[in-house]
């Protein structure tokens, strides 16, 4: 037999085999996607409304029915979360989106880490407390007898003054160095003036607090409120319930939602190691499924699911706050100071404007920041900047689960925003920050320097 | 064994059938009122001090706030085991229909997935402290026996003792952590990485007491009994068996007492930094929520990690008297 007819039989062969197997697909008999590889799993969260996701997952059983039992386990802090999901002790876990990010690049720890899913868009807010609210006040605009919002750092800059002619360091916490809060809190403080520091990690510096204005340090997110409390921090930017609980115990006033320095900013995602993807790709398909649902029971019908899940986050288990505290942000209001109640019906997405896709220029734009502020201490060209998101966020997979999910009929392609079957994964220019500085995923290095406050070009402190 | 003679029995029957009714009297007061009229005291003051201290979660609870709390966590026990219960019925019933659709498939029944109720975290936190402390007695006896029975070898190992003893168990957790993770590499791991952190740093705060007790109990066995060792030419391992052990036995037990309360205490604050389930993470879970009732919760666990402590050590004082060789020596 000479190669070419062996080349032919086996050609028959495919194809026979493909339109067979075609056939199975369209008649709807067979699931397209194998059964799970592995079906006991554990992932972290840390307490915060929105690791909700995952909750609803579970508690809705979109979990169980992807064949997979899930344990959820809250962790102490950002840190422990991630070195536990490094170490095979979690098989995944709510994140900060830098943490899969910076993981990949080296920045604090070098591992694998990828990211299938973006969990959901807002959900942070800037707090200060009483005493430099109260000094900030006299200078806020007022509208109808109410401060004007959004709330420009350039208020906060005479009250950091006043700390430094008392020779006085000025504090304020974010939750993690690679955080999304850590990037909004500077994004804030820049844009209104304020410097917060850089970072110098090849001189060993990696407190961030070089040449700081504002001296920003790390808190875990349910320490927040109490560490404001005791007088250790002058405000902080952390997600919800942590700034509604300050409102609660009276303790400190929101001056801005992360929703507005960035309108509908990416913030947490479903993290996992590379290599247990590759491992298990079905398993984690199916565990992106069940997150996939579990967003759009979230968002469905006008948040008319919102109730059910405050109910579940407040069980002790999970946020453990009380429904009252959980209930503001995620039920689209949004206490600023006490009694100062306002309509935010986007302060948590989960699901709407194709929230869960994790998008390339998300991780870019991260990767802007940290160069930004010296994490990445080089220059880097653009290609370096598009093959680092290539390596961590993969659409890939969740498109993979988007199609299951239809095969499944359990979505319908209508369900998904029309950009999941056409993006190329960057979201184009964006002109959505406060200070109307236009993004664009695909030109990082031009982005880095139109912004005023930051390393720029080749710098390198 | 006669109830009747039992020291909490014996008073209510004397005074049943009249005898000594006074000093009866007095017994069961002693016995009984006095610990009482202590907790009811304690109770007033705590419920005292509890409505004048303000925090920003609200009043601290008083006992009454802390008892509604332990009926919620049992309430909570309770839906569990029902949720439980309906977890198992869903899973063979996936399970059946998986096998209809795919023969070859054997189906395996995962455990349930639902948080740990408050009575298994104290399960939890029982077995996991037991091991350490077992696991540290296995080796501190026989260091203790050896460096006790050999003035040279306690030269030796008595420096390293003093630097080791003090050091506190948040110091030993970063670094058990690391090694745990570095050396315990399976793909099948028979323990939690979790359990060991705590179980090891357990051991290693509690290693210490049963060492320097035990080594001091062996040094107490007196010339004599050495003497009749020598003379009637008994191997090294019949001496340790029948004149060194029976001798340092109420020591070692002294040792083993310390050592389980350290290990107890230093249990709960490893569960809160290994995220260990148990009553350490229940305590640093509840400090997280923040919540209106988290105050009353942790004083619930605060009491039951006090009772539990209570049970063990008692516990020890039984295991004490029973195999000591001299019962006439009052243990408390």
């Amino acid at each position: 037999m000479t190669n070419q007819q062996t080349g032919r039989r086996s050609f028959i062969k495919k194809t026979t085999l493909a339109i067979a197997s075609a056939m199975v697909f369209s008649s709807g008999s067979a699931y397209a996607l194998g059964y799970p590889e592995k079906e006991d799993l554990k992932f972290g969260f840390i307490k915060l409304t929105d690791m909700a996701p995952l909750a609803i997952a579970y508690e809705k059983r979109f979990f169980e029915d992807e064949g997979l039992y899930v344990q959820l386990e809250a962790q102490a802090n950002w840190k422990v979360l991630l070195d536990r999901v490094i170490d095979g002790q979690l098989d995944g876990a709510h994140m900060l989106a830098g943490q899969p990010i910076a993981a990949t690049i080296g920045y604090g720890t070098k591992a694998n880490v990828i990211t299938p899913i973006s969990m959901d868009l807002n959900g942070n807010a800037i707090t200060v407390s009483n005493k430099t609210w109260a000094a900030m006040k006299p200078n806020v605009e007022m509208e109808n007898g109410k401060p004007k919002h959004p709330i420009s750092a350039s208020i906060l800059k005479p009250v950091v003054e006043s700390y430094k002619n008392a020779g006085k360091a000025f504090k304020m916490g974010m939750v993690f160095p690679v955080s999304t809060h850590n990037y909004e809190l500077r994004y804030w403080l820049a844009a209104g003036g304020l410097k917060p520091g850089y970072y110098a990690p090849h001189k060993g510096d990696t407190a961030g607090t070089l040449n700081a204005d504002v001296l920003l340090s790390v808190t875990p997110p349910p320490q927040m409120p109490s560490t404001m409390e005791a007088g250790t921090i002058e405000g902080y930017c952390v997600g919800e319930p942590w700034n509604q609980q300050a409102v609660f115990k009276g303790i400190g006033v929101p001056v801005i939602s992360d929703n507005s320095i960035q309108t509908n900013n990416p913030e947490k995602v479903f993290g996992l190691r590379e290599d247990f993807y590759e491992q298990y790709p079905n398993t984690t398909i199916r565990i992106v499924k069940a997150m996939i649902r579990a967003a759009k029971w979230l968002d469905e019908k006008n948040n008319k699911n919102r109730p059910e899940a405050v109910k579940i986050l407040s069980k002790s288990s999970y946020v453990g706050a009380d429904y009252k505290v959980i209930a503001n942000s995620m039920t689209g209001t949004f206490e600023y100071e006490k009694g100062d109640k306002r309509s935010e019906p986007d302060f948590n997405v989960f699901f709407r404007y194709n929230a869960t896709y994790p998008y390339y220029s998300d991780a870019i734009w991260y990767m802007t920041q940290m160069r930004r502020w010296g994490q990445i201490s080089e220059y880097k060209p653009d290609t370096w900047y598009q093959d680092m998101a290539k390596k961590v966020y993969r659409p890939d997979i969740y498109k993979k689960a988007v199609a299951a999910l239809i095969e499944d009929g359990v979505m319908k392609k209508s369900d998904f925003d029309t950009a999941v079957f056409t993006t190329d994964g960057y979201r184009g220019v964006q002109n959505d920050f406060m200070d109307g500085i236009p993004y664009d995923g695909s030109k990082p290095n031009a982005y880095i320097d139109s912004l005023k406050i930051g390393l720029k070009g080749k710098e390198k402190l | 064994m006669n109830p009747l003679k039992w020291s909490l029995v014996e008073p209510f029957y004397k005074l049943m059938i009249g005898e000594d009714r006074k000093s009866q009297l007095n017994n069961i007061i002693k016995m009984i009122g006095l610990p009482i009229a202590g907790l009811v005291v304690f109770l007033f003051i705590w419920q005292g001090a509890a409505s004048h201290i303000h925090t920003s979660l609200g009043q601290f609870p008083g006992p009454i706030q802390t008892y509604e709390q332990f009926i919620s966590l049992q309430e909570e026990a309770e839906a569990s085991a029902i949720k439980e219960e309906k977890f198992y019925e869903r899973q063979a019933e996936r399970n059946a229909q998986r096998v209809e659709k795919d023969p070859s498939y054997e189906p395996t029944i995962r455990d349930y997935t639902g948080p740990p109720t408050f009575f298994e975290q104290i399960g939890r936190s029982l077995v996991t402290v037991m091991s350490g402390f077992i696991l540290a007695s296995i080796i501190a006896i026989p260091i203790g026996i050896i460096i006790g029975l050999s003035a040279n070898a306690y030269a030796a190992v008595n420096p390293l003792i003093q630097i080791f003893k003090p050091v506190s168990p948040l110091a030993w957790l970063p670094l058990v952590t690391m090694v745990v993770s570095a050396v315990y590499v399976t793909d099948d791991p028979a323990f939690d990485k979790a359990f060991l952190n705590s179980m090891f740093t357990v051991l290693l705060c509690c290693l210490w007491p049963t060492i320097i007790n035990t080594a001091a109990g062996v040094a107490t066995v007196t010339q004599d009994l050495k003497n009749v060792s020598q003379v009637l030419r008994l191997n090294w391992w019949t001496h340790v068996r029948k004149i060194v052990l029976p001798c340092s036995i109420p020591m070692m037990f002294t040792g083993l007492r310390i050592s389980l309360g350290i290990a107890w205490m230093v249990l709960i604050a490893a569960e809160m930094l290994a995220q260990n389930p148990g009553l350490g993470k229940f305590v640093w879970d509840e400090f997280q929520n923040g919540s209106s009732n988290s105050l009353g919760r942790i004083m619930v666990a605060v009491i039951m990690i006090g009772i539990v402590g209570f049970i063990l050590d008692r516990g020890m004082l039984v295991l004490q008297k029973a195999v000591s060789w001299d019962k006439s020596v009052t243990l408390r």
